[in-house]
């Protein structure tokens, strides 16, 4: 990763890999943050997925795509982005065979106010939807990545490191 | 007034669409037309000198002071389904750009309107 | 367990765990989606013997005479019709595709994709609340995106881009709208907009400068926009310029989908229930809104019609052609009558399955000999019996032919318009029929009937299940028929007529206060 050869380094300089280093993982911390405090403070599944899948693409952009597929490749993204979703789909449907027949019932204890294990399924929703906005956001910005196309030219060109279209 | 605003910002969006020539400008005029009918959404829950929908219980009259958290849950929600027409767009763009071998609109015409 | 909210819910968990199918496994994968869409049609069957009723989600219902705090999926005569529809036409398609779609590769992101349609029709078609109608039509729309574009052929992502723009413009239209409506009546329940709206005095209102007065401007400019919005999603004739070219350029599954299900449920009917139930439509009270959409009706019409008969293109023809007959639902369901609603409807489902069949047929041929132009082709009918007795059926329907149910349901529209006293329609909409009954002749004579070509000699019939998918439909077009005897016409098409004219119905059964329990909310059918 911290070739000397220009032409062969991918990512970005050295400095953008070093503060990478450092900050990552700040940035993945801070998204969980938002995602587990979702139900008190502004944020939530949404938000919080989406900072963290940019401390992923913080990763792919210092030290390129190879890097990041060593962490998540594009199988298991995919793989985790519908588990994400079922995740979500199993916990509004457990309001049918828990909560007395009603979708999507809130069927956890609620708990005190303000506090952080209250609010019944919503902190539940607010993580598998966070697992599905990272996953999705990284496979996008990945797959939008990968498509290095020239003008009009064939399907050769398109780089093959996806294992499925 | 800043209504007016807002759908002045919508016929932009929609001015470029309409507009422009290339690809990726007409992706980008759309997602100013979103941007604008979701201003528009989380304007409408504005109370002048309202605190934050977050009820602590410290306020007196929480009902009453509280900014409209329903247009917030909406306007979260279309941001969402904007995020998604636009990263498909930008993949249907680079594949086209990949086919016709432009990304100008004028010229991708293969098909009779 | 109550079907309702397991409609939307099957075809979402369907649509999620597809994509983790294993890769080699493909016929696992065609199982899985096979009986998911028979699920689907068990579940619409359920939901047509339960009685009417308004399922609050969550629990979240009325409290002491408000209104329901949560969303609302309401159960009446129209959505028990749509969702029967959806779940058929889905079950016949699903049965066509594996063979079909054998040739792309993502089979699994193609169901995947299929059935996230599915479930945003069926929400569209299910839901009491207008921003949940924004957000399922989203999902089944940007669903359709990107299964246009499924081959990534040059047409295919062409077609899908426009799509895309156009159908984005017209869901920010949709949700301006909305918004609007919001902004004026704080709520956007359907039935608590609908007595607002109501009481607010209704598209009429009173003069400009009383606060009534400016409520009905604005609910002017609401509607105004739904019906771009909207209109642009069932491709009425100003809005109709991305029909054309999506529906020929995608796989043909999806256009069987698009075309026949598509547009209507998220389309005509949301378009309708949209007028009729929140803005409070009908044909005393609001008579400029009622010609406003019977002329776009006629326009759809005369447009489609007239435009399809110099095309060369199988598909592109049956495009133009849905356009046509979408203009026949729009016409019926402008007139605003009990009977006009009707026989809108009714030919709403007839459209759904014979357009789906025609689509599937012109994809069959184009499986076997690899071309759409009807020029190039000749004589099918000695090597492809199947596809080609099952288009005959098809043609003969679409045209008005009896006893196909084609017949029935113009002559039910025709009828109508006579009764409101619509002379010049009714003609207009018999010059269309014969119109129509023309180019289909045109396509039969020169696709299937005729002298077989020297290049087609090779050509086989259809695999199996293909052929049962196409022979099913034109069973259907047969069976619907029926439809014209008192006892099912008042039991589907009596009941779905009622939803749309007796509002106040609506909102009561949304409206009354639940218990513990959302399902106390029940009324016996009648």
């Amino acid at each position: 990763m911290k070739k000397l050869a220009t032409e062969e380094r991918e990512g970005m300089s050295l400095i953008v890999g070093t503060v990478t280093h450092w900050v990552c993982a700040f940035i993945v911390l801070f998204g969980l943050y938002i995602v587990a405090y979702g139900h008190l403070t502004p944020g939530g599944g949404f938000a919080g997925g989406v900072i963290l899948a940019c401390g992923f693409i913080l990763l792919m952009l210092a030290f390129g795509r190879k890097r990041l597929a060593a962490i998540l490749p594009l199988s298991r993204a995919s793989a985790l982005d519908c588990i994400g979703a079922l995740a979500f789909w199993v916990l509004a449907t457990a309001g049918i065979l828990f909560g007395g027949g009603v979708f999507f019932r809130n069927f956890l204890p609620l708990g005190k106010r303000l506090r952080l294990w209250s609010a019944g399924i919503i902190p539940l929703c607010n993580v598998a939807i966070a697992l599905k906005v990272c996953a999705s956001l990284v496979l996008v910005l990945v797959a939008l990545s990968v498509l290095r196309v020239k003008a009009g030219g064939t399907d050769e060109d398109f780089i093959t490191d996806i294992e499925e279209k | 007034m800043v209504y007016l605003l807002c759908l002045i910002v919508f016929s932009i969006g929609i001015y470029g669409v309409l507009t422009q020539r290339n690809l990726i400008k007409i992706i980008l005029s759309l997602a100013v037309a979103e941007s604008a009918v979701n201003i528009f959404l989380v304007l409408l829950g504005y109370r002048t000198k309202g605190i934050a929908p977050i009820d602590d219980g410290t306020a007196a009259n929480f009902a009453g002071a509280a900014v409209d958290p329903l247009p917030q849950a909406m306007v979260l929600t279309a941001i969402v389904i904007g995020l998604g027409v636009l990263a498909l767009s930008m993949v249907i763009a680079i594949r086209l750009y990949h086919r016709y071998g432009t990304y100008d609109i004028t010229k991708i015409r293969k098909l009779r309107g | 367990m109550d079907p309702l909210p397991l409609l939307v819910a099957v075809p979402l968990l369907a649509g999620f765990v597809l994509p983790l199918a294993p890769k080699h496994r493909i016929r696992l994968t065609d199982f899985f989606a096979l009986v998911t869409s028979a699920a689907l049609v068990a579940l619409a069957i359920a939901a047509l013997r339960q009685p009417d009723c308004a399922y609050h989600v969550g629990g979240w219902g009325p409290r002491a005479g408000g209104p329901p705090l949560g969303i609302t999926l309401v159960l009446d005569g129209a959505s028990k019709l749509m969702v029967l529809i959806i779940a058929v036409v889905t079950f016949a398609v699903i049965l066509y595709s594996p063979s079909y779609m054998a040739r792309f590769t993502g089979k699994r992101k193609f169901y995947s994709l299929f059935f996230l349609m599915v479930a945003g029709m069926n929400g569209v078609v299910l839901t009491g609340d207008m921003f949940n109608l924004f957000v399922f039509l989203e999902i089944a729309s940007i669903a359709s995106y990107a299964l246009v574009a499924f081959g990534c052929e040059k047409q295919e992502l062409e077609a899908s881009f426009r799509y895309l723009v156009l159908g984005s413009i017209a869901s920010y239209m949709i949700l301006l709208g909305v918004g609007l409506l919001y902004a004026k009546m704080g709520t956007v329940n359907m039935a608590h907009l609908s007595s607002k709206i109501a009481a607010a005095g209704g598209l009429a209102g009173a003069g400009p400068v009383t606060e009534a007065g400016k409520a009905s401007a604005l609910l002017i400019f609401a509607t105004t926009l739904f019906i771009c919005g909207l209109g642009l999603k069932a491709a009425l004739v100003p809005f109709h310029a991305w029909l054309p070219d999506a529906h020929p350029s995608a796989p043909t599954p999806i256009s069987a989908m698009l075309s026949g299900l598509l547009i209507k449920a998220i389309g005509v009917y949301a378009l309708t229930r949209v007028l009729f139930t929140v803005i409070g439509m009908s044909d005393v009270g609001t008579p400029t809104l009622c010609n406003l959409i019977m002329v776009l009706g006629i326009l759809s019409m005369v447009g489609g019609g007239f435009l399809a008969i110099g095309q060369q293109d199988f598909k592109r023809l049956l495009a133009y052609s849905s356009i046509s007959q979408v203009g026949y639902v729009i016409l019926g369901i402008g007139l605003a009558t009990p009977l006009g609603i009707a026989a809108g409807l009714f030919h709403l489902l007839n459209h759904a399955i014979f357009k789906s069949l025609l689509f599937l047929n012109a994809g069959a041929v184009e499986y076997r000999t690899g071309t759409r132009r009807l020029d190039e082709m000749g004589g099918l009918n000695k090597r492809m019996p199947a596809t080609g007795a099952t288009s005959f059926v098809g043609s003969m329907s679409i045209a008005g032919v009896p006893p196909f149910n084609g017949f029935f349901s113009k002559l039910l529209i025709i009828l109508a318009c006579v009764a409101a006293g619509r002379y010049v329609f009714a003609s207009i909409a018999v010059v269309v029929s014969v119109i129509t009954l023309g180019y289909f002749l045109k396509v039969q004579k020169q696709a299937f009937f005729g002298a077989l070509k020297d290049k087609w000699q090779h050509v086989r019939e259809v695999p199996t299940m293909m052929a049962a998918s196409m022979i099913l439909l034109a069973l259907l077009c047969l069976a619907t028929s029926a439809l014209m005897f008192k006892g099912p016409r008042d039991f589907f098409l009596g009941h779905a007529q009622r939803s749309f004219t007796q509002r106040q119905r609506y909102v009561d059964r949304v409206m009354r206060p639940t218990t513990a329990d959302a399902r106390e909310s029940t009324e016996r059918m009648d």
